[in-house]
């Protein structure tokens, strides 16, 4: 089964002693017929696995960066199917583990046996859902966990004790530790609070542990790298492909960024 | 049967909940804590009520709208809520919010705004009780009704230009969920209508049920045959509509049928949405098959939100409240019957629920309607020259 791809990973991760570099990116991005390309740019690079953002109207978790990426994806034409379909082709060509990330919205109008059911049909190993948290999580995360997926949940620095214990008792696939109180972008300094948080987790529950938001430099990276089993880093690749003034040189840019985070994980 | 609050979940039956990132989950938890606690608490209750009486200068009157009965064969009751302080009913919520955030030891408070009114109210309500205040507004709507940015800069509040999506009230309501979700920890977020994640819409409900209550009071024995109240979010009407329904009075709701429903540009989630997730609560919604939200368009801008508070949902589903819509054009003309037959610029938010009243004047012929006229127009006078040129 998918999930499978990912618990691997993670196993794998351990055994190096290592921590997994789990790049994010909007499916679509820079346009949809150059999208698998920069995945796999970022996999020869040494990616570990990837976060295939399915674009939302309304991403409420999501800086500006991420904000742009979504808008320009839905502009030309990338929705839940072809988010989908990306993130499959990425499974195809790369063989990483590959998890879909969107909005509770998405996935309750597709239905989510349905979603869950496309999702597994496509390879994808794992769910995330920004705003979907433990309380609401159940409709979602078993028809995920049915179609022999993984759910993520996530812990955020702002977490009480009594709320982690609930949610590492709900036996995510892994927990995406939250590095910033704040939405998705690009930080000057590296966060004061990720340490924290992953000494709180660890000391509940050995389920991986990855942290995301804000992680926008190699630094930050190498920061966290001690206390977690996986990073993921978004907005900072976003902004690349946003950026680039053709695809190649989306793909350089992403290559060279995510090759300067392995060298520190 | 109407519920007195949501279930342990925030649920109105199918209707509510909490879909917000993980980071303000604790928020959500300690704002319902501090409001069940504050709204048991007779000082707390004493206090807001003193400022509701002698700051906003309620109870707001009932008027007999006599000229206007007149000319449509309806007797038309105004509750009139635009003589609140600062021109509409979001002073109510506003203040009892500010007020929550104060007993919590908030500093600052953030709020959405769409036509300006509940921006407004809240930089009001801040300024009243020294709290730091910060406004998101969308920059269609800074354009269109800038008086209302130049009376929050006055009171003290920064006004940020949301330039997201449309620019309107849905993408005003996202900015300032960005922005909480980074600010929590010394923030409250003042939402301005019974929308967002639990405690949002319920908490907001009774803040706003005194315009209801107050009417009840007013009225004594004489119930009225029908209630009306324009819907945007929602606020005003459940706030109007929950102490009325069980009582055997006719709820409506007025929604936005902005350009006409056939052409696809209006605010009308009730009577077109269909059931989904939006800003943390599962409601009515416009969105397309994929579960993308689509763009509400109405010519008032309290009204250009394409969700709805999830009690309406709930109202409509049980058959408490029916939901109906008035487009642009007819709103205009419910501004002007009023302006002329009672020398009242109702908000073009509440010309909706004035023109309902004058289309459906056949169907209400003889009967007693009390309408929410949830805010003055002063602030839209400009957009209306400029839409009659």
């Amino acid at each position: 089964m998918s999930a499978e791809r990912l618990s691997s990973m993670f196993a794998a991760t351990r055994e190096r002693d290592g921590t997994a570099l789990l790049p994010f990116m909007t499916a679509g991005l820079p346009d949809p017929g150059h999208a698998v390309e920069m995945f796999e740019a970022m996999a020869a690079a040494g990616a570990d696995g990837f976060e295939v953002g399915i674009p939302y109207s309304d991403p409420l978790m999501d800086g500006p960066t991420i904000q742009e990426g979504g808008a320009r994806a839905l502009a030309a034409g990338v929705g839940l199917a072809e988010g989908l379909e990306i993130a499959g082709r990425v499974v195809a060509r790369t063989g990483l583990p590959v998890l879909v990330m969107t909005y509770a919205n998405v996935v309750a109008q597709a239905g989510p046996d349905e979603f869950a059911r496309r999702a597994a049909d496509h390879g994808i190993s794992g769910v995330i859902v920004a705003d979907l948290p433990l309380e609401e999580a159940g409709f979602i995360k078993d028809a995920v966990e049915r179609a022999g997926l993984g759910m993520v949940l996530f812990a955020a620095p702002t977490t009480t004790d009594a709320r982690l214990r609930l949610i590492v008792d709900a036996d995510p696939a892994f927990i995406y530790g939250v590095a910033e109180v704040g939405v998705t972008g690009e930080r000057i300094e590296a966060s004061s609070r990720a340490a924290e948080l992953a000494r709180r987790v660890r000391a509940l529950t050995r389920t991986p542990l990855v942290m995301g938001v804000g992680i926008s430099t190699p630094a930050h990276a190498s920061a966290i790298a001690g206390t977690a089993d996986g990073v993921i880093v978004g907005s900072a690749l976003v902004r690349r492909v946003l950026e680039a003034t053709s695809p190649k040189e989306a793909a350089n840019s992403l290559s060279e960024a995510v090759a300067a985070f392995r060298a520190v994980l | 049967m109407k519920l007195e609050r949501p279930d342990a979940r925030g649920r109105f039956g199918e209707f509510g909940g909490r879909f917000a990132p993980e980071t303000l989950m604790p928020a959500l938890d300690e704002l319902e804590k501090a409001f069940e606690s504050a709204w048991s608490d007779q000082a707390f209750r004493n206090e807001l009520d003193r400022l509701l009486r002698d700051f906003v200068g309620r109870p707001t009157p009932i008027f007999e709208a006599e000229r206007l009965s007149a000319r449509l064969g309806v007797r038309i009751l105004l509750k009139r809520e635009d003589l609140a302080h600062t021109g509409a009913h979001k002073i109510n919520n506003a203040l009892g919010q500010a007020l929550l955030a104060q007993r919590m030891g908030k500093p600052r408070i953030i709020a959405e705004t769409g036509a300006g009114q509940h921006g407004v109210a809240t930089a009001t309500a801040a300024a009243l009780l020294g709290l730091e205040c910060e406004v998101f507004m969308g920059e269609k709507d800074i354009e269109r009704q800038a008086l209302n940015v130049y009376r929050m800069e006055m009171l003290g509040t920064k006004v940020t230009a949301v330039t997201s999506g449309a620019g309107t009230l849905k993408d005003a309501v996202n900015e300032a969920m960005r922005d909480w979700v980074g600010t929590v920890e010394n923030t409250h977020y003042v939402i301005g209508s019974v929308v967002g994640p639990h405690p949002f819409p319920w908490m907001v409900r009774e803040f706003q049920r005194i315009i209801g209550d107050e009417s009840l009071e007013q009225l004594g024995d004489q119930l009225p045959d029908v209630v009306v109240a324009c819907v945007g979010g929602g606020s005003n009407a459940i706030g109007m509509f929950y102490p009325f329904a069980g009582l055997g009075v006719e709820l409506v709701g007025v929604e936005a049928a902005g350009e006409g429903i056939s052409t696809g540009r209006h605010g009308a989630s009730l009577t077109e949405g269909s059931p989904g997730i939006i800003h943390g609560t599962r409601t009515f919604l416009l969105q397309d098959s994929d579960g993308q939200v689509q763009e509400a368009h109405s010519i008032s801008a309290g009204l250009d939100y394409p969700g709805v508070g999830p009690e309406h949902a709930y109202f409509q589903e049980l058959g408490l409240a029916r939901y109906v819509s008035i487009t642009d054009e007819e709103s205009l003309t419910g501004v002007r019957l009023l302006a002329q037959t009672e020398g009242i610029i109702p908000a073009l938010e509440s010309a909706h629920a004035i023109a309902w009243i004058e289309k459906a004047a056949a169907e209400l012929a003889g009967k007693t309607v009390l309408v929410n006229l949830s805010g003055r127009g002063d602030k839209d006078v400009q957009q209306i020259a400029e839409v009659m040129r």
